[in-house]
């Protein structure tokens, strides 16, 4: 797609290598990031170096991109351990209670510091001139959420984050490609290596500690909306590649839960968000006969107790029962907006200036957070008081801090976890010095925008400590040569290689990574109970899929870059490939289907608490390069 | 839906210390065509419809057309952002108008300033599990 031709390759055979030593490194600049370097600064002493590195430019990285219309997060009047019961049904009863109830106690204080900055927060009509902090009443979409005029939420928190360390300390358009362990003390983190985007510049930073984190997993599976132009309408931001996971797995960090994914039942093609329809709008998901099909499905809901007995009913059984619609042929599935309208407007007694202010709200919904569905909707004609929309549920995403809870099994608060979840840093991954938040927490979904930005707090303040506590000079003997070779290995095969045909595009000697990445989505997609087959997957499948994976890591390292862009897409492809692969290894090791909505394994179609109400870590081990799966006890620390 | 820009319209941020597109785009998309010295999508079945590029530039050059392949001609939305609100117009395929207006920020761009009058924590506070702006608050515990 790009005008690039082989002449104008932007290769440099010995790119400029800048070594940076820093105390505190924070990997991404995402809300955990944004929220990481507010703590941090106030924390280090004197002449603590922080250093954060982006992909991407702060101000619109990562999934706040667009902004976001709630804030999902914020518990006022409701207690943490509410929350954590939420959560826990939410995510069929195996999270992680000590670090979401760490997240609930925490969230509101930032909540309070984004209205103190600038984001405009909803109140309640007599509230408006009060902040929350002071007070003032939030209006509600549902029991967790606030509504937000979060056009520019990002900006707002990237602005913060900027002046708590100033831009002289932020590296913006640098991919980070791998962590690097300490090479004197076992199992102790040492930095990171990456390359910029925009010049011939390969860089090294060291660092006594990392926070790290780089959002979720989006484009591992064939994307559903489209296979063509539209392919990158993707709901997660097509940006996160997995890298969170990947690059700590990498150096022997354990993980959690991976066999988790989210498959959010959206808007059709826009992938519109339906929380504020379904909670603010209080409108109703039907089949394309009329019927309200989760009250007619409920019965399947009795084959998952507990958790279908909830008074929320958890968001993969909402899938399920959906997906029986679309099965057998009762689709499309629609959000009946015209009726949620026509009884909100009769309730305003049909009052114009109200009926006005319904409407503009229903558009901000996707103005705020996902532009694109107002494009749908134009090109459609569709205004929501006239014409039902489609719902439909979207290729699965790897994440663990929206609807989902994959990621790093890490060390929680002190004085709410037990023995074997504290191992002495909160937020600590089993690496010594590694330290993550936001999507990279695992079996602690739910934390959204706020969520993640506290916790990245809580890393942040805790990795201070762990770099007070332990203040050695980390140590990188490698050459920076080797290291700037391996990762500039895509530019070499382009280059050694190029000439051989006459349209570098299809060459037999490399492939390029927007082939490699369709080779995943296929592989996934097919064997991985993607949507290609309405999510089901089996003990064959998987153990095809996981043959087919390893092929495609082999091909990999043939991955071919003309330029600085396609470097970057093959290093994510490569973090893309690594999340896919612990994914299904989990999804292997789990002998159930703990998410029946999200996927089914045909050969283990039931919840089976008695055998796997655990947690499933799994461990690679640099050493050895070994898988090593495991159950880990589950236990409520909060009553259910 | 992918951003392109109108050829007309760009000046390629002549005058300014950086090409707004290229700077904001999260996903790598724009660049400069250095030949025309114009801002294009090098990739745009990548692109997520964010409208970074298309609020930030400053000729409003840049447009998202609706993906090819799912949405039928004809419909726009087309941002104008401002320092303090952001206004939208939607063209529906049939023609037909709306607009809307948002606020985005209730202070003034640049003037955070995240540590005022926030209290300075102890050393002894860094082995609590308190945040520095919760220093002195109880935290609770889970209590069932
Ligand atoms: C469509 C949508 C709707 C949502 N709705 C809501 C909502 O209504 N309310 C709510 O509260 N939350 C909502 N969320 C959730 C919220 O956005 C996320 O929970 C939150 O952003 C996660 O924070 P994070 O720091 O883990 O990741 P992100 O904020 O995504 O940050 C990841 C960062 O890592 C960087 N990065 C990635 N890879 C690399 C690499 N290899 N090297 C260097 N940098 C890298 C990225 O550029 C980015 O800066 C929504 C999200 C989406 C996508
Ligand atoms: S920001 Fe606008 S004017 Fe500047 S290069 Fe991009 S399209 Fe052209
Ligand atoms: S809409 Fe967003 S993803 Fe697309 S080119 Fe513009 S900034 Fe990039």
């Amino acid at each position: 797609m790009s005008v690039a031709t082989a002449e104008n390759s932007h290769f440099c055979k010995d790119p400029q290598i800048v070594q940076i030593d820093t105390d505190l490194l924070i990997i991404g600049g995402g809300m955990s990031a944004c929220g990481a370097a507010y703590e941090a600064k106030k924390w280090a002493p004197e002449g603590m170096k922080i250093t954060l590195v982006d992909k991407a430019a702060m101000e619109r990285s990562g999934a706040v991109a667009q902004g976001l219309s709630a804030i999902n997060t914020y518990l006022g009047q409701n207690t943490p351990e509410d929350y954590v019961r939420m959560v826990s049904n939410d995510l069929m009863g195996v999270v992680r209670d000590d670090l979401i109830y760490d997240v609930g106690r925490h969230v509101d204080d930032s909540v309070h510091r984004f209205e103190e900055w600038g984001l405009p927060i909803w109140k309640q009509h007599g509230d408006e001139e009060k902040t929350l902090e002071q007070g003032g009443q939030p209006v509600r979409s549902g029991k967790w959420q606030v509504m937000i005029n979060g056009e520019s939420y990002k900006t707002i928190v990237a602005e913060a984050a900027k002046a708590s360390i100033g831009m002289d300390n932020i590296y913006e358009r640098v991919f980070i490609v791998k962590l690097i362990l300490d090479e004197k003390q076992d199992n102790r983190i040492a930095g990171a290596v990456g390359f910029s985007v925009r010049e011939n510049k390969i860089y090294i930073f060291k660092a006594k500690a990392v926070m790290m984190a780089c959002g979720g997993a989006v484009n591992i599976f064939r994307p559903r909306q489209s296979t063509g132009e539209g392919m990158g309408r993707a709901w997660y931001p097509v940006w996160n590649a997995g890298s969170t996971y990947t690059m700590a797995a990498q150096i022997g960090a354990e993980l959690t839960m991976m066999e988790n994914r989210f498959v959010p039942a959206r808007f059709k093609d826009g992938a519109g968000p339906v929380g504020a329809w379904f909670l603010l709008f209080k409108a109703k998901a039907i089949n394309a006969l009329g019927e309200d099909y989760c009250v007619k499905n409920a019965a399947m809901l009795q084959d998952y107790l507990p958790y279908g007995n909830s008074k929320v009913t958890p968001t993969c059984l909402r899938n399920h029962q959906m997906l029986k619609e679309i099965r057998e042929g009762r689709g499309p599935i629609y959000m009946d907006t015209p009726t949620a309208m026509k009884n909100l407007f009769a309730s305003y007694d049909n009052d114009k200036k109200k009926c006005k202010e319904l409407e503009s709200e229903a558009w901000e919904d996707f103005l705020d957070m996902c532009c694109g569905q107002a494009g749908f909707w134009a090109g459609m004609n569709i205004t929501p008081e006239t014409k039902m929309s489609e719902l439909m549920p979207t290729e699965p995403y790897l994440l663990g801090s929206h609807s989902g809870c994959c990621g790093l099994w890490v060390s929680g608060p002190n004085d709410i976890a037990p023995d074997e979840w504290n191992w002495g840093y909160n937020r600590m991954t089993t690496v010594n010095g590694l330290f993550t938040a936001g999507d990279g927490v695992g079996a602690s979904g739910h934390k959204f925008s706020s969520g993640s930005y506290a916790e990245g707090r809580i890393a942040a303040k805790n990795a201070v400590r762990f770099i007070m506590e332990n203040n050695s000079d980390p140590t990188i003997t490698t050459d920076p040569k080797v290291l700037a070779n391996d990762i500039y290995l895509p530019f070499h095969n382009y280059e050694n290689h190029k000439g051989y045909s006459v349209d570098p595009e299809i060459n037999p000697n490399y492939i390029k990574p927007r082939m490699l990445l369709f080779r995943l989505n296929k592989i996934m997609d097919e064997y991985g109970g993607g949507c290609g087959t309405s999510y089901v997957t089996g003990g064959g499948m998987l153990s095809k899929a996981l043959e087919l994976l390893d092929i495609l890591k082999e091909d990999a390292m043939k991955m071919a870059a003309k330029d600085l862009h396609e470097l970057m897409r093959c290093w994510e492809n490569y973090h893309r490939i690594w999340t896919a692969e612990a994914h299904l290894r989990h999804i292997v090791f789990r002998e159930e289907s703990r998410y029946p909505g999200f996927y089914y394994r045909s050969d283990f179609n039931l919840i089976d608490d008695a055998n796997w109400k655990c947690f499933v870590n799994s461990k690679w081990d640099p050493k050895t390069s070994n898988w090593t799966m495991m159950k880990k006890a589950h236990k409520d620390l909060v009553s259910k | 839906m992918p951003s392109f820009v109108i050829a007309e319209k760009c000046d390629g941020c002549k005058g300014q210390d950086k090409t707004a597109c290229q700077y904001i785009c999260p996903n790598d998309l724009m660049r400069l065509n250095e030949e025309k010295t114009k801002g294009f999508n090098q990739e745009p079945e990548q692109c997520w419809e964010c409208y970074s590029c298309a609020k930030i530039c400053p000729q409003q050059a840049v447009e998202i057309r609706a993906y090819a392949d799912i949405v039928p001609m004809g419909g726009k939305v087309v941002p104008m952002r401002g320092t303090d609100s952001i206004m939208w117009t939607i063209q529906f395929r049939d023609g037909s108008i709306k607009r809307f207006k948002f606020p985005i920020r209730t202070t003034a761009e640049g003037s955070i300033k995240p540590y005022e009058g926030k209290p300075q924590p102890t050393a002894a506070d860094l082995k609590t599990n308190n945040l520095f702006t919760e220093a002195g608050k109880t935290l609770s515990v889970i209590a069932n």
